[in-house]
């Protein structure tokens, strides 16, 4: 017995410990977050004197940048550690704020979830390192998205303005345009499924970030943001442009029941069976080691339009690097970052095949002229170019995005799969996000 | 706690006398179980009080969380299921098991230890394995399905569709369990003194009455156990629904079984404390009905 | 009883070959051979899967029919040398991390488990009563929701990024528990413990000379159990674990699938399935080495009476 009892006291006593630090995420030492401000020479100084810095990242070519990195300031130390891709990592981080242990000083944040860590006060915000001086070096999207609630948050790394990938050889085949409008994009669609069954013009089975971007692209503001402030509606014009070709889209069958990034998308892309692909310009990289198959027969072109000879645009993906706010080491941190996202970083990242998020490489001539072999030579670099100055401006996420995302396939997944209408799915996502936005504290409309 | 003597093996003929001693033996186990079982669980019951919110903090809400889960539709959604899959996949599972278990135990088949080994063998296969092979399997675009459909030129219905996709995911459990549980009774099988069924069948008696009246009584033990496992395995079911949810996004929704609501829960919506009450209220539901099927076990054979 | 009875058992145990086969062989069964022959075939037909496709190429894999060989090419061995060199070598780090978990992971929770089992069978003692009923109903929380306040916990006892992390909460098997409950009931005669406790023989030791040789195959069958359960964790290793170098298999191949799904990263498809292979045979191995002594032992078992 009093083995067992002391099995049950060592056991009640570790609970004990945990009840007395759970709450441990509220004594927020929010020392940088308002106050004091940090010179250029601060960080010099910090950067010069070195130390150790952990980033929690998987954007792949940050290694050479880390290498570069260590080069250039040989007594900073990096420890770069791919804690998962998105999601898992958002976990992951979240985890180890609630542990309050273990918290990298840089993490790697997608522009979608950032708005939820600033809200959750996990962000340094980087305004008191004079960041904002920064805008003008970033394209308006990117640095929009750091922007959160007064607030800057991270910087800008990667950038996803979109483009229309497409298999020219199978619109060269059946004698189809590339389409120009989305109405254009339907047709299309019709033509080819109806001149090959195995063929679609796209994949899709329900992806909330694509719809969120095209949305976007339509001028849609389904969401507002003032604080805790948030309205959600599906209602809107651009949410309203998008539903009705999409719904038919999906109605006529003619979308490829398959999930992006399986390997039956990839083996799709290379045999030709799906024939364009909506997404942001980094994807090019992953065409090249993702789908060999289709080397030479793919093109890009700028995104069908809404309304025919607009010029509008949007982004999918892309993310920051930010400071964590209980991170040890703000100043050599934010050297980091600046060296990483606006200098010599940049270079090392897109020679590596990223897509910046800089102003500058977007000017650059040289880089405007590279050729893609995976698009037989195009210089598609152009394309991307001038899709990222066309991006919608205003838009904004929720700052629960991550959670809504997740339920983007419980909801407005039913229309991809049942008889429930695309508007009606919309209608059903936007309620749970709302009711789990009040839920959290919010005030939701 | 809600199951005692669960299966308790045969008592042993006789026992020493009542002393501390057994807990010398027992103690190691405990204090570990107590450190990764019993104290995670004794916080959750404490995190299921309370309600961290994004905006206003932590606050004790008493058994709030409860009568939610309690009212929640999609909670009890995914407990209906699970409960289907229960009541048709484990009976499949344990009789494909049994089954194997008694022809590999009765001396009489070519290659014992090879199907020993085959059929045991998908229970070791990984997960992220395990995705991609039924990823390709159950695929009608390009997967197996597909080019059966293309080679004989008939349309199998798509088995990531919402209404088959639980037939789908109770086949892969089958696959990766039956060896499972078949070593189970395989091993209790070889525990049973082999000169009870040797002199039956020199009475006489059948393969099958040896099988009914001896075999079968002589792993009661073992049946029940496997039995409760799998019961608790299926109101745990998580991993098979995670694998074929990237190719079925639709079809798997993210409260699918009551584990992967807890998941998701916790994981996408940082709702730790619902999270941690639905897993109270679907411990209590297992431990219910475990105990009632040890109880019925236990009398009817 | 008296001392001969202690000797005995290991008399056994020394030829269990001879007392098997003492028994009357029955005649194989072809029936019975097919119907099990169908079921290995539904057990082993997703793994021809595997196999088939870990000698493709990355872009064979895409190119060519699932269930057929990719024409002309048969890279199985440069997919070998690939896992074991990409990322500097890390699946070998891997292989070896989950070594470490699988040997003190499993080894310990059948330690344990022996231990205990034996505890409950032979022993009466305050608390018996409970003890498994508390284990089975703590094994009834689902654990996806036990995940966060066991990290919480680790964190703070400084537990997480280390081996230790993934090693404890391995250590405890409850099926085992069970497992070697069930057998140390069965097999171990109470008068032989009684015996050797009228000798003098101290409890453990009266454990591990008489009881364990007699426990053989309980023993075996928890180790495997507790082998692949050990082997095929990923949950907790993979909210435990933020250092690749300390990752287990199922983690590593893990964020090789999921490279390709980001932007600018490499897919090796071929690389996961070689690698997942390599686990599979690797398991296979470990089992058919076992086996051995796992038939001895229950041939040891099964002679009592």
């Amino acid at each position: 017995m009093s083995r067992f009892l002391k099995v049950a006291a060592v056991a009640s006593a570790a609970v004990l410990a945990l009840a007395a630090c759970g709450g441990g995420d509220d004594d927020s030492s929010t020392g940088s977050s308002g106050g004091a401000t940090v010179s250029e020479a601060d960080v010099t100084a910090a950067l010069e004197k070195g130390g150790t810095l952990t980033v929690w990242a998987w954007e792949p070519t940050l290694k050479d940048v880390v290498t570069k990195f260590q080069e250039k300031y040989p007594n900073v130390k990096v420890d770069l550690v791919n804690a998962g891709t998105g999601d898992k990592q958002y976990t992951a981080l979240q985890n180890a704020i609630a542990a309050g242990k273990g918290v990298p000083d840089v993490g790697q944040i997608e522009y979608y979830a950032l708005p939820q860590f600033a809200i959750g006060k996990a962000l340094t915000d980087l305004k008191s390192y004079g960041a904002e001086a920064l805008k003008a070096d970033f394209n308006p999207g990117p640095w929009n998205s750091v922007n959160s609630g007064g607030g800057v948050y991270g910087l800008p790394m990667d950038s996803g303005p979109m483009a229309l990938y497409y298999n020219k050889e199978v619109f060269d085949k059946y004698k189809i345009e590339v389409p120009k409008t989305w109405t254009e994009y339907l047709e299309a669609a019709r033509k080819l499924h109806a001149a090959d069954p195995k063929a679609y013009i796209t994949n899709d089975t329900g992806d909330a970030g694509l719809t969120t971007s095209l949305i976007w692209q339509a001028g849609g503001k389904p969401y507002t943001v003032d604080g805790t402030n948030v309205t959600i509606n599906f209602n809107d014009p651009g949410s309203q442009e998008f539903v009705k070709v999409w719904q038919a889209l999906i109605s006529e069958k003619l979308l490829a029941p398959v999930s992006s990034w399986s390997d039956g998308w990839f083996q799709g892309i290379g045999n030709g069976s799906i024939a364009t692909v909506a997404t942001g310009a980094w994807m090019p990289a992953n065409f090249v080691t993702s789908a060999p198959a289709g080397s030479g027969k793919w093109r890009a072109a700028e995104l069908p339009q809404w309304t025919a000879g607009a010029n509008a645009s949007a982004e999918n993906g892309g993310s920051a690097l930010s400071i964590m706010d209980k991170g040890a080491n703000k100043e050599l941190a934010y050297g980091f970052l600046k060296f990483a996202n606006d200098g010599d970083g940049v270079q090392v990242r897109v020679d590596g095949g990223a897509f910046p998020a800089t102003s500058k490489t977007l000017a650059d001539p040289a880089w405007l002229a590279d050729e893609f072999e995976y698009f037989a030579g195009q210089k598609a670099n152009e394309i991307f170019a001038k899709s990222a100055q066309q991006v919608v401006t205003g838009w904004s996420y929720l700052p629960f995005q991550v959670y809504s995302n997740s339920v983007f396939n419980d909801t407005a997944g039913k229309a991809y799969v049942s008889n429930t209408t695309l508007a009606d799915g919309l209608k059903a996502w936007q309620d749970q996000s709302a009711k789990y936005g009040n839920e959290q504290g919010f005030t939701v409309k | 706690m809600a199951v005692p003597q669960v299966a308790a093996p045969p008592p042993a003929t006789r026992r020493v006398r009542r002393s501390h001693q057994g807990w010398k033996f027992v103690g190691p186990f405990m204090i570990v179980f107590a450190l990764v079982f019993l104290a995670p669980i004794a916080y959750s019951i404490y995190l299921s009080l309370y309600r961290n919110r994004l905006i206003g903090g932590n606050a004790f809400v008493g058994l709030d969380n409860y009568t939610q889960a309690l009212q929640d539709s999609q909670f009890w959604s995914g407990v209906g299921r699970v409960g289907l899959f229960l009541v048709v996949q484990v009976p499949i599972m344990l009789f494909l098991a049994l089954l194997v278990a008694l022809a590999l135990d009765s001396g009489r088949l070519y290659g014992k230890s090879f199907f020993r080994v085959s059929i045991f063998l998908p229970y070791a296969v990984p997960a992220v394995v395990a995705a991609l092979m039924w990823g390709f399997i159950y695929g009608s675009q390009f997967g197996l399905v597909g080019s059966i459909n293309d080679a004989l030129g008939i349309s199998l219905p798509d088995p990531l569709k919402p209404s088959l996709i639980l037939a789908s995911i109770g086949n892969i459990t089958t696959w990766q369990f039956v060896g499972y549980n078949m070593l189970i009774f395989f091993s209790a099988l070889q525990v049973v003194p082999k000169s009870l069924y040797e002199s039956a069948a020199i009475d006489g008696a059948g393969q099958l009455r040896i099988i009914r009246s001896i075999k079968l009584p002589a792993i009661r033990g073992a049946l029940v156990i496997a039995t409760i496992f799998s019961i608790i395995g299926s109101f745990q079911l998580f991993n098979e629904p995670a694998i074929l949810r990237n190719l079925a996004p639709n079809a798997i929704t993210t409260y699918f079984t009551p584990n992967f609501y807890a998941y998701s829960l916790t994981f996408s919506g940082q709702q730790i404390n619902y999270s941690a009450a639905v897993a109270v209220i679907m411990a209590v539901i297992t431990m219910i009905v475990a105990y009632v099927v040890q109880l019925r076990g236990t009398k009817d054979l | 009883m008296t001392t001969t009875s202690v000797q005995k058992p290991s008399a056994r145990t020394s030829k269990p070959v001879t007392l098997s086969s003492k028994r009357p062989r029955r005649k194989g069964s072809i029936l019975l051979t097919v119907l099990t022959a169908l079921m290995a075939a539904y057990s082993l037909f997703p793994l021809a899967w595997l196999l088939i496709n870990s000698t493709k190429t990355q872009d064979g894999l895409f190119s060519s029919f699932g269930l057929w060989f990719d024409d002309g090419k048969f890279a199985l061995f440069s997919n070998i040398a690939d896992t074991f060199t990409y990322n500097d070598g890390i699946y070998l780090r891997w292989l070896g991390n989950t070594a470490l978990y699988v040997l003190v992971g499993a080894g310990g929770a059948t330690f344990l488990a022996l231990l205990a089992g034996y505890g409950l069978a032979k022993f009466d003692f305050v608390g018996k009563k409970a003890v498994f009923a508390i284990v089975i109903g703590a094994v009834a929380v689902p654990p996806t929701a036990l995940a966060v306040p066991t990290f919480l916990m680790f964190s703070k006892m400084g537990l997480t990024n280390t081996p230790w992390a993934v090693i404890i909460p391995s250590l405890i098997s409850p099926f085992g528990l069970y497992l070697m409950w069930t057998f140390a009931a069965q097999a171990v005669p109470t008068e032989m413990l009684e015996a050797a406790r009228v000798d003098g023989a101290g409890e453990f030791r009266t454990l591990f000379k008489l009881a364990v040789p007699l426990l053989m195959p309980g023993l075996i069958t928890t180790l495997l159990f507790t082998m692949v359960a050990t082997m095929n964790n990923y949950f907790l290793p993979l909210i435990m674990l933020k250092n690749p170098d300390w990752y287990p298999l199922t983690v590593g191949l893990n964020s090789w699938n999921a490279q390709a799904a980001t932007a600018g990263g490499e897919a090796v498809f071929n690389l996961v399935i070689t690698g997942s292979l390599i686990t599979v045979v690797l398991l296979l191995a470990a089992f058919l080495s076992l086996q051995r002594y796992w038939q001895s032992g229950l041939a040891a078992g099964s002679v009592k009476e």
